[in-house]
């Protein structure tokens, strides 16, 4: 039987993270998010199911104990907000490097610096392009309502072990905070270090036994060809990922003119932009990324012949637009629309952008 | 040709542990790092533990021990040794876990972790290689590096004035509730390595009894960044360092 239940989009993390047999959460206070944290120890899953929760001393530490769970071969997560997300991206290269699976979810808020405590898309670049040192990728996942917030926390888990590299959840404090009915999944029961080995194959540090050579969890080569080589085997990853993980919803495009390009809340506000928009005769669509690596670049090629013109709208001063416009190839007028800081763009704002841009130019 | 070929087995005394791989150490003649290697090597063997223990290797020197010891390892980054070995431990309670850490990674960059780590008791050992300086990155100062030492950065004596002083953080260590056996050692003398061993027994047999952290200070030389050879690193080492750093038990519950 499905179970319904309403709650905040933090409390859906911390509730999917249980059903879906996380072995481990390491946590640091931040608001928009700290109810992940909190609503862990409310719920002492390690009764229930053995999880580990535990509040870290700092962000660093936090990712540090992701790295270390994750090397065991666990299901283990992180969640914090953009400045503790900037503290993880040393922990996040070393995870990257050493081809760990994990989940890092972000309920971004306004910057740069501490910023405000507001909902925000401005860590987009930081998700998408690597946002610590070296060449590499984390595959992101955009969630729109309460219920993504729940279903990617297993989604992303899934895909990180599918290719041992760590999944985010880039979400904002509007999806955080906000509470929608959540049709809640059952339990799935966590892994045994049997059932791990069996699934995932003897890669991680279980203790070293009679029948296999020692397992070392590094990303440390100091030969610089075959550092090249690891290069490459990362490239061919992301490759794939590139080819068969991508996701997106497409809203209203069949006789789109036009055409919106929005993740998370942003892509909510657009749905009622499109309503208004229609209402005025201006033939106008969605597409909605549901990963931002993998971007859904062949959706949008695939819709240029019909468009006059693409508009993103962002929570930031114009990040996502790039890859649109790397999708589009100066094919059609790509523009972007978006308030910063903090602020909330309204349907309204985002029609009048639409009709200044495209139509009225 | 096998040891066996050379020395008839009746008149074997000694072979190395089987924990130690047969790789090619990199670290310099002397250095203090091996011994304590060899030692940690030849506990793991001892207590049969060589599938239970899951050790942690920092930044520093020392960042390519995995590569001497037949056991999992994770490879932390810089400072980061005691949370990575707090997850492994809490995710495998049963599990041997300990970290293996420099002055420079341990004392300054990671102090946050170690304390914290130490704070909440978790069920870990912690070995801690004072050397007093930067080895890995080429001399400079340790946060442990004596007043009036030269290295790469204070190229004419560590100034308290400037620099600060030399943090003895092993002390601070003690006065934390979540450790139960913290002590000082050192691995110059065929004496101190038997004492070195039997504490890195003791903490052994602390994780396996669930006692919280138990944390040892290995007093260390580095011959290259104090550029000096081996003996004279040695005897610099007993009049220097052991008056700052004393040796002994500051705890042990
Ligand atoms: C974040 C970061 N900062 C700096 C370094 C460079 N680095 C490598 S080893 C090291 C110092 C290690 O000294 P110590 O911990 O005393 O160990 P030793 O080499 O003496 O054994 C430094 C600063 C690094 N690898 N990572």
């Amino acid at each position: 039987m499905a179970e319904l239940r309403l709650m905040k989009g933090n409390e859906a993390i911390a509730e999917a993270a249980i059903r879906c047999g996380c072995d481990g959460y390491f946590g640091y206070p931040i608001t928009p998010q700290s109810e992940v944290l909190e609503t862990l120890m409310a719920r002492m899953p390690w009764d229930e199911t053995g999880m580990v929760v535990l509040q870290a001393e700092s962000e660093l530490a936090a990712i540090n104990m992701v790295y270390g769970g994750a090397g065991c071969g666990k299901k283990v997560m992180t969640s914090s907000s953009s400045p503790g997300i900037s503290l993880k991206q040393e922990g996040i290269t070393y995870i990257a490097g050493a081809e760990l699976p994990c989940l890092v979810v972000n309920v971004v808020r306004g910057g740069p610096g501490l910023g405000t405590i507001q909902p925000a898309q401005s860590d987009y670049f930081q998700a998408v392009k690597g946002g610590g040192h070296g060449d590499y990728k984390l595959i992101v996942l955009a969630p729109a309502s309460v219920q993504e917030m729940y279903d990617f926390v297993d989604l992303g888990f899934e895909l990180a072990f599918k290719y041992r590299n760590p999944a985010m959840i880039l979400s904002d404090g509007v999806i955080g905070q906000m509470m929608e009915k959540v049709q809640l999944g059952d339990y799935k029961p966590r892994l045994t270090n049997e059932e791990i080995i069996k699934r995932y194959g003897s890669w991680a540090t279980t203790g070293k036994t009679a029948d296999r050579k020692r397992n070392i969890i590094t990303s440390l080569d100091l030969d610089a060809g075959s550092q090249e080589k690891f290069n490459i085997k990362l490239q061919n990853k992301y490759k794939e990922i590139q080819d068969k993980e991508v996701r997106f919803e497409k809203i209203a495009c069949d006789d789109a003119e036009y055409l919106l390009v929005a993740y998370g809340s942003s892509s909510r506000v657009c749905q009622k932009a499109i309503d208004i928009a229609r209402g005025k005769g201006i033939k106008v669509g969605l597409l909605r990324p549901i990963t931002l690596f993998p971007y859904p670049s062949k959706a949008i090629q695939e819709l240029l012949p019909q468009l006059k013109g693409i508009l993103s709208v962002e929570m930031s001063a114009g990040q996502m637009v790039e890859d649109v416009r790397l999708a589009v190839n100066g094919k059609v007028n790509v523009e972007h629309f978006g308030r910063m800081g903090g602020v909330i763009p309204t349907p309204n704002e985002v029609v009048e952008a639409l009709e200044e841009k495209f139509i009225k130019a | 040709m096998d040891v066996k070929d050379i020395i008839k087995e009746e008149n074997l005394v000694y072979s190395k542990s089987k924990v130690l791989t047969d790789n090619i150490m990199h670290y310099c003649p002397g250095c203090t790092h091996g011994v304590v290697h060899k030692i940690i090597a030849e506990v793991i063997e001892e207590m049969g533990i060589q599938d239970k223990t899951i050790a942690v290797s920092p930044v520093g020197c020392s960042v390519l021990a995995y590569n001497y010891l037949d056991i999992d390892w994770q490879e932390a980054a810089h400072g980061r040794a005691p949370a990575i070995a707090t997850a492994i431990s809490r995710l495998h309670p049963e599990k041997y876990v300990f970290t293996y850490q420099g002055d420079g990674d341990l004392a300054s960059i990671g102090t946050a972790e170690i304390m914290h780590a130490c704070n909440r008791g978790e069920n870990i050992t912690v070995i801690f290689i004072n050397n007093a300086i930067y080895g890995m990155t080429g001399g400079q100062m340790a946060p442990t590096t004596l007043e009036g030492m030269k290295t790469a950065t204070t190229p004419y004596g560590r100034r308290v004035d400037l620099n600060g002083y030399p943090l003895k953080i092993t002390e601070l260590i003690a006065q934390l509730p979540g450790t139960c056996y913290v002590t000082r050692q050192s691995g110059h003398t065929p004496a101190a390595v038997r004492k070195l061993k039997k504490a890195i027994t003791k903490a052994f047999e602390n994780t396996g009894k669930n006692k919280g952290t138990s944390f040892i200070e290995v007093v260390s030389t580095c011959n290259s960044g104090w550029k000096m050879p081996p003996v004279k690193a040695n005897e610099w080492m007993v009049e220097n360092m052991f008056p700052f750093y004393p040796l002994g038990d500051m705890k042990d519950e």
